[in-house]
């Protein structure tokens, strides 16, 4: 599978006649897209909730209240910063910005649309999942130096919480990777091209016959979807910052701008995990509709408002769910979603071996 | 060959300590500021000691400096999230005592305050115990709902929490024209909004899995504490002053007396003390409705109040169901306008002291949830 495509670094680079521009612009663009999404979603949270409860949400900044994130974002720049005395000061204030890079390093593989992604490296999804991963690293980094026994708990919660959550998540992926026969996103991208039939929600390109392994990657679609909510610890499986119990969890003594950059790093996480299952089962910046408004540039478009889909689902879920108690977040991990996936693991891997 | 040692592994042998854990006096859960010192085996809770009196006000001893009509007030600022019924024991305890009859058109006004504040109490409750599990939305909900009752009460009594509005021998204003009207919307904006909840939060999978079998509260259990109420029904007793010791004009209205059954769990758990609280405000949209046909319209709702508030030597304890259980008042008179002595028994603070005996052996989200469950209000706890 050759792409041979003219990309938006090259463009660039051929445009200003300079590598180094193009290497800048490839590699910031991602990170104005996020502040952009985390402004927009922000906004989203506070009406979507608004408009669930029978409220109006925020309506004094700006007409209707969208300058309401920015209001906020400029409120927690302007908070003191505190560190608590007993804290393990050098921990505490690494802890908000390896979670936020870990967010954010996810973006270098996630394709936009077919001529740009910032780095298109083969090993695209393994890597998107090794940075999820670190994220633990973060979380536990903070709840540890907080030296308050909420944040520890919670911490702790979430360790066990997301590394049992991967185990699906990653029996799911590598079922994607068999189908595909590719790491690569934007090979797995390229490979659901044409009609929305062809997404691996649908079992991927094939032929009628593959009206029997629709069963099996529908299943998988709606794994991923729960393993991705607990491993951005959204509702019902929030229990890491579950507010009622230990108060805010990991982000107990965090204030002023390292609380902001854990709940950024919350929204780009949020973003990461819709984008994955937009790129994995609906096509990612495929049109639904074979040729008509497909491209480069509509490929954006598609990306992006598949991906917002699944960010408005994590919020949704948020506003209408009670959340579950830490015994049977593992209970639901390990003894239903772990078997389903190997199952659906087992009769994809059969399907692509007798197709 | 070497010869394998066999380790014999005990849980007790890794050196482990148990963690103790301030919840509170300031925590989003604990419903005010009660504080819980809790011991911590990883997430299981080995111990609870409950730490109270970050609320006290000395009601008692105020109420000593205070004339009767004074002391009112006060009451009101026990259970202040139903004020309505904490006036009713006292008012009636002095009317007793100073051998007034007040007319018919008051009682049934009291009737009818008494049990829409009863679903505005039970509303928070079942509103905060979804919150304490996580669920946002039906808490705000419910608090839609009470506003529309709290309408009610500021119509009737100019306030909206605190109302002072019944007073020894009658009321202290009349209620509006549209007031049978305005009442009969509200019973039916609440049993609209419940259906609502009901297959939102109570019957949620999830909610369920939450509550179901946790801090179970065996009736006898309940009975050695003096628990009273929701929490007692909830363990399948049915014991309620409105029918077991009938007072102002309960006998005359047909209500059922809720309990658990244990429904997706064991009798006594929190998802029974709950629906308890759920089924109830059911049984008092029926009290109200029939108390809404019966009543009068025309008549003086301050014609039996005395001059001077002045009872005979004397000593009376009465009692009422308050939507969280038994309150009863203890009124000690010296013939002067000053009690010598008033004594409360405060629901919250007797049905808190079960929390220890019923929280050991679950896990500390589940502390929460039981806590919600008993459903107290910390200024009825410390008063």
């Amino acid at each position: 599978m050759e792409h041979q495509i003219l990309t938006f670094y090259d463009w660039v680079a051929k445009l200003s006649s300079s590598e180094l521009i193009a290497l800048i612009l490839v590699v910031t663009l991602p990170l104005v897209f996020l502040i952009v999404y985390a402004l927009v979603a922000i906004l989203g949270e506070l009406k979507i909730s608004a408009f669930i409860q029978e409220r109006l949400g925020p309506m004094r900044t700006g007409p209707w209240g969208i300058i309401q994130p920015v209001a906020e974002v400029v409120k927690l720049l302007q908070k003191e910063d505190i560190t608590p005395d007993a804290a393990n000061k050098p921990l505490f204030n690494m802890a908000p910005f390896l979670m936020f890079t870990a967010a954010y390093a996810g973006f270098a593989v996630i394709p936009f649309s077919s001529n740009f992604v910032p780095a298109g490296i083969n090993l695209g999804l393994f890597y998107i999942f090794a940075m999820g991963s670190l994220a633990v690293i973060g979380l536990v980094m903070g709840g540890w130096a907080s030296n308050n026994k909420y944040s520890l708990l919670g911490a702790l919660r979430s360790v066990a919480q997301i590394i049992s959550y991967e185990i699906p998540a990653a029996i799911v992926i590598l079922s994607i990777v068999i189908l595909a026969s590719s790491m690569n996103l934007q090979v797995i991208n390229a490979n659901q091209g044409g009609w929305f039939w062809n997404w691996y929600v649908f079992g991927g390109p094939g032929s009628i016959w593959k009206l029997l392994v629709i069963p099996f990657t529908l299943g998988m679609f709606l794994l991923y979807l729960v393993a991705s909510l607990a491993e951005t610890n959204r509702t019902p499986f929030d229990i890491p910052e579950g507010e009622s119990e230990i108060v805010a969890g990991y982000h107990t003594e965090y204030s002023g701008m390292k609380f902001a950059m854990f709940f950024f790093a919350e929204y780009a996480n949020m973003f990461v995990v819709s984008a994955l299952l937009s790129i994995l089962f609906f096509g990612g910046w495929n049109s639904p509709f074979g040729d008509f408004m497909n491209g480069p540039i509509w490929g954006v478009f598609w990306f992006i408002s598949k991906s917002f889909v699944f960010v408005f689902v994590q919020i949704w879920l948020r506003w209408t769910l009670p959340r579950l108690r830490v015994d049977q977040l593992m209970g639901v991990s390990w003894k239903v979603m772990t078997p389903i996936a190997f199952i659906c693991f087992f009769a994809v891997g059969l399907w692509v071996m007798l197709k | 060959m070497s010869e394998t040692k066999k380790v014999e592994f005990e849980y007790s042998q890794i050196d482990s300590e148990r963690m103790r854990l301030n919840v509170g006096p300031q925590h989003p859960s604990t419903h005010g500021v009660l504080r819980l010192e809790v011991e911590l085996d990883g997430e299981i809770v080995t111990e609870v000691i409950p730490h109270i009196g970050y609320l006290h006000r000395c009601f008692e001893k105020h109420c000593e400096k205070m004339t009767y009509p004074q002391v009112i007030p006060y009451i009101d600022r026990m259970d202040y999230i139903s004020a309505m019924n904490n006036e009713w024991p006292y008012v009636m305890g002095m009317e007793k005592l100073m051998e007034i009859e007040v007319p018919e058109k008051v009682e049934y006004i009291r009737v009818i305050m008494a049990e829409l504040n009863r679903i505005a109490n039970h509303q928070i409750a079942v509103a905060t115990f979804g919150l304490d599990a996580g669920a946002f939305t039906p808490f705000l909900y419910l608090f839609r709902d009470r506003e529309f009752i709290l309408s009610i009460f500021e119509k009737a009594s100019g306030g909206r929490l605190l109302y002072n509005y019944f007073w020894v021998g009658g009321l202290a204003a009349d209620v509006h024209k549209e007031f049978k009207e305005d009442v009969l919307k509200i019973v039916k904006q609440v049993r609209e909004t419940n259906k609502e909840i009901a297959d939102l939060l109570l019957y949620n999978k999830i909610f369920i899995e939450r509550v179901a079998n946790v801090g179970i509260l065996p009736a006898d259990v309940a009975v050695n504490f003096g628990c009273s109420g929701p929490v007692v029904r909830g363990s399948g007793l049915a014991f309620d002053l409105r029918k077991d010791a009938p007072y102002s004009i309960y006998d005359r209205f047909d209500f059922d007396v809720v309990t658990g059954r244990g429904e997706v769990g064991t009798v006594g758990d929190c998802f029974d003390r709950n629906i308890v609280r759920f089924h109830e405000m059911e049984q008092s949209c029926r009290i109200i409705e029939q108390a809404i046909e019966q009543m009068p319209m025309d008549g003086d709702v301050r014609e039996k109040l005395p001059k001077k508030v002045r009872p005979p030597k004397g000593e009376i304890y009465t009692k009422a169901e308050n939507p969280k259980g038994e309150l009863g008042f203890y009124i000690v008179s010296n013939g002067t306008d000053k009690p010598e002595r008033i004594k409360s028994r405060g629901t919250s603070f007797v049905n808190l002291s079960v929390l220890p005996e019923i929280s050991k052996g679950y896990l500390f989200a589940d502390l929460i949830m039981i806590l919600g469950s008993v459903d107290i209000v910390l200024g009825e706890v410390d008063r």
